[in-house]
């Protein structure tokens, strides 16, 4: 039952804050609605026992991404709102029909799953946490897409120091 | 008790929502951020079906979608700072010719 409600709770700021993102009118803001659903995210892994993921969550998301964006929201100065001018030849409509397209797949694929008969979740966690349990898994099982990301992460630092430099 | 349905079907919501600010804002980094929204939306599903099937498989993946969205992030926004010289905008429709 507590399950249930904190579910239903985090759902609704997850859902009420994603909106807020996409409608917030000055960049800043957009970042700070994103914040606020990604800490609901973590919570929702809370409730799932995937505690260490959620520690994770925090501080790479709401701790490093986020504050990256804020970064760059901070670094370009318009002189006029972004979405000032409007192109002759942009389809607003079009794109709220795919996106009410997509919506309507996903509306199916829920109708046809709530219509299927109903499995149990698994419950093999144990009480203390779940971080011995994910340490083992990625460094032993996944122990090379473990580091072929890091090389990943490096590339990626390189990348964005060459493109960003002034005189590039 | 919530279950896996439940999960799902707030995270296509989710996924939906990140999906219609890719189509309907102008704004570069509100774009970024709408993307980031639905590798949000995509790591609660892969959470969602691992607890489902009692392995932490899917967190696992969820941590390489992390890193994945953190270089995206940085790549990304140094792309944007250079657009930003460049025009002086950051609506995508001021870069639709490739050549100048």
């Amino acid at each position: 039952m507590g399950t249930a409600i904190a579910f239903y709770i985090l759902a609704a700021l997850i859902l009420t804050g994603g909106v807020l993102v996409i409608t917030a009118k000055s960049a800043v803001h957009s970042v700070v609605w994103l914040v606020g659903t990604i800490i609901a995210i973590a919570a929702l892994y809370v409730v799932q026992h995937a505690e260490f993921l959620a520690v994770i969550q925090v501080l790479v998301y709401a701790g490093g991404i986020v504050v990256l964006y804020l970064f760059v929201v901070m670094l370009v100065n318009l002189k006029r709102p972004a979405e000032a001018i409007v192109h002759p030849q942009r389809r607003e409509r079009t794109g709220l029909l795919l996106g009410g397209a997509l919506l309507a797949q996903f509306a199916a694929v829920a109708f046809y799953a709530f219509n299927s008969p109903q499995v149990g979740t698994a419950a093999t966690y144990s009480a203390r946490g779940n971080v011995e349990a994910v340490a083992r898994a990625l460094y032993v099982e996944y122990l090379v897409p473990f580091e072929v990301a890091s090389v990943l992460l490096l590339v990626a630092m390189v990348g964005a120091i060459v493109l960003a430099r002034r005189d590039a | 008790m919530p279950t896996l349905n439940h999960f799902l079907v707030l995270s296509g919501l989710l996924f939906a929502i990140g999906t219609a600010g890719v189509f309907l804002r102008r704004n570069l980094i509100t774009i970024l951020l709408s993307i980031e929204i639905m590798l949000n939306a995509v790591n609660l599903t892969f959470v969602a079906v691992g607890r489902h099937l009692g392995t932490v498989d899917g967190q696992i993946i969820t941590f390489f979608v992390m890193t994945v969205a953190a270089a995206e992030a940085a790549v990304g926004l140094a792309i944007v700072i250079q657009l930003f010289r460049l025009r002086e905008s950051l609506n995508p429709d001021a870069f639709t010719s490739l050549k100048w």
